[in-house]
């Protein structure tokens, strides 16, 4: 019966990493670009968040209204300061200079929020504990549920966007074929510049919920990043179905690895992320799974 | 002169692939550029649409210099390029490659249903992926990918290579419509025969220059076989009496 609490629990937690790693998944399979500021990124969020919280006294779920779109905004800056110019130098300038982008970003934050870590949870009441009980010993976090669904719903909405909207479909002919997409009248950096609004968007809603169901500080981007990497290589590179599966993989090894030995949540994740990275490079043709397969 | 180049010289690099090359298109006209490999002529029309950045020279669209232009604006003033090795969208489908050109470029008579209509054998492949496509259904995606965007201007390159004959000849009725819409077209085309039956014009490159250009009435299979493989040239600086090809250009 544990065990089977720990697989639910470890598919719950699976959600979140979809969240958080369909934007890291997204703007890889659009512009071929590794955002190694992916987790700083999403804390950023979380702190916007907490700000307005704080000074407004309302809901956070209020606050994604303003969050979101300040967020689209730090894409489309992020695309004609850094993504734009390092692209043109070749595929390892952009991850550098992401890098460097994160470094900035955690210690901005740290000059600014301080050392101490922060949450979401005290703005939500009851909802950042209620649960529901499907037998004596099985209980489901309402929060956990509500962001497994969000998580469903974005990438669900992605898929739909990129398979059925022009400008789904301007996106997915850019990430084919950005050269031939110029000859029939489509800017792709106009384009490249949509789609990382669109990744900083999915970021916003990652840093949402790593606020509201645990705390965070200026330096949880880095293993942020770790997890959603994983995912999104474990559930193939690009694909934005196989990043939910990516993140169950993910999520359910580490709560099984924890219910195995108390040094195991990490050590198993990890684990099982090596192992299928071997399996994907000698088998399986490749990591390169493109967006195409994904909305095909 | 719907569009014109004045003394367009493109390069690779070191190399000079096209030099100082001037022609121009009329509305309705359809120019057959000839030339052996590597004489420019897909660098010329990769030029023209903006793919490739000219050194030195002029081009005009109805008058207007569109030299330093980026492509994806000269589709909007109606200037097309079918690429050379069709570079379709492969994991999208055929009715996706062409939604999406048409989403972008100038409106028109040309729709899916007109494409469609011009281009019958893809009507079946319409929710095929463009990559599993046999090589004509792939050229005539490209071209209908092309016309989704209503050009004033058509370019064409290399429309038969790799075609099995019958293939050839369906791409080729399909395109005998769009002539005669009043597009203009310049069309790079290997098979001398073919390009002296569509075009009405015809110009020669040999080394990235223009040797012969005139009429395709007025011009014969052997004067375009010498300037095409610089024959006349050849003759010349072995003091023959010099017939140079420029002689024709007028």
């Amino acid at each position: 019966m544990n065990f089977l609490n720990q697989l639910l629990q470890g598919a719950l937690l699976g959600g979140f990493y979809a969240l958080l790693a369909c934007g890291l998944s997204f703007l890889f399979g659009v512009m071929r670009v590794i955002n190694l500021a992916h987790g700083s990124l999403a804390v950023l969020a979380a702190y916007w968040l907490m700000t307005f919280c704080n000074m407004s006294g309302l809901s956070p779920f209020l606050g994604l209204a303003l969050m979101l779109p300040a967020m689209a905004l730090v894409g489309w800056g992020l695309q004609v300061a850094v993504l734009n110019r390092s692209l043109k130098a070749g595929p390892l300038i952009p991850i550098l200079s992401t890098f460097g982008v994160a470094i900035i970003l955690d210690n901005g934050m740290f000059e600014t929020y301080g050392a101490n870590s922060a949450a979401l949870g005290p703005f939500i009441g009851d909802l950042a504990y209620g649960s529901w009980s499907l037998t004596d010993t099985i209980y489901v976090g309402q929060l956990d549920a509500l962001i497994f669904v969000a998580a469903v719903i974005v990438l669900g909405g992605l898929t739909l966007m990129l398979r059925y909207t022009p400008l789904g479909r301007t996106i997915r002919a850019t990430a084919d074929d950005p050269a031939v997409v110029e000859l029939i009248g489509v800017n792709p950096h106009r384009i490249y510049a949509v789609a990382v609004a669109i990744a900083m968007v999915l970021v916003g809603l990652a840093g949402a919920a790593l606020g509201l169901r645990g705390s965070f500080d200026p330096y949880a981007g880095g293993p942020l990043l770790i997890f959603a990497f994983e995912t999104v290589v474990i559930g193939g590179v690009g694909s934005l179905w196989g990043t939910l599966i990516g993140g169950i993989v993910l999520g359910v090894s580490q709560n099984i690895g924890a219910e195995i030995s108390p040094h195991g949540f990490l050590i198993a994740g990890h684990a099982v992320f090596l192992a299928i990275l071997i399996v994907r490079t000698y088998s399986w043709g490749g990591l390169r799974f493109p967006l195409r397969r994904a909305a095909a | 002169m719907i569009l014109e180049t004045e003394a367009l010289e493109s390069r690779h690099g070191l190399l000079v692939a096209v030099r100082g090359v001037s022609l121009g298109v009329d509305a309705g006209e359809t120019l057959a550029l000839v030339g052996a490999n590597g004489a420019g002529k897909t660098t010329l029309l990769r030029t023209i649409a903006g793919a490739h950045k000219p050194r030195a020279g002029r081009i005009l669209f109805d008058g207007q210099d569109i030299t330093a232009m980026p492509a994806y604006k000269r589709v909007a003033l109606g200037i097309a390029l079918v690429p050379e090795g069709r570079r379709l969208f492969t994991g999208m489908t055929v009715a996706e490659n062409l939604q999406v050109a048409g989403a972008h470029g100038r409106k028109g008579p040309w729709t899916l249903e007109t494409v469609l209509a011009a281009f019958p054998q893809l009507v079946p492949k319409l929710s095929a992926r463009a990559g599993d496509l046999s090589g004509g259904q792939q050229q005539a995606t490209a071209i209908g990918r092309a016309l989704m965007t209503n050009p004033r201007v058509l370019l064409l390159d290399e429309v038969s290579l790799g075609l099995s004959p019958l293939a050839v000849d369906q791409v080729y009725d399909s395109l005998r419509g769009v002539m005669q819409s009043g597009t203009a077209v310049i069309l790079v085309e290997q098979d001398l025969g073919r390009a002296i039956g569509v075009a009405s014009r015809i110009a020669c490159m040999l080394e990235g220059a223009i040797v012969l250009q005139g009429d395709a009435a007025a011009l014969d299979r052997a004067q375009i076989t010498e300037a095409y493989f610089g024959l006349q040239r050849h003759a010349a600086r072995n003091g023959h009496a010099a017939q140079n090809g420029q002689d024709q250009h007028a």
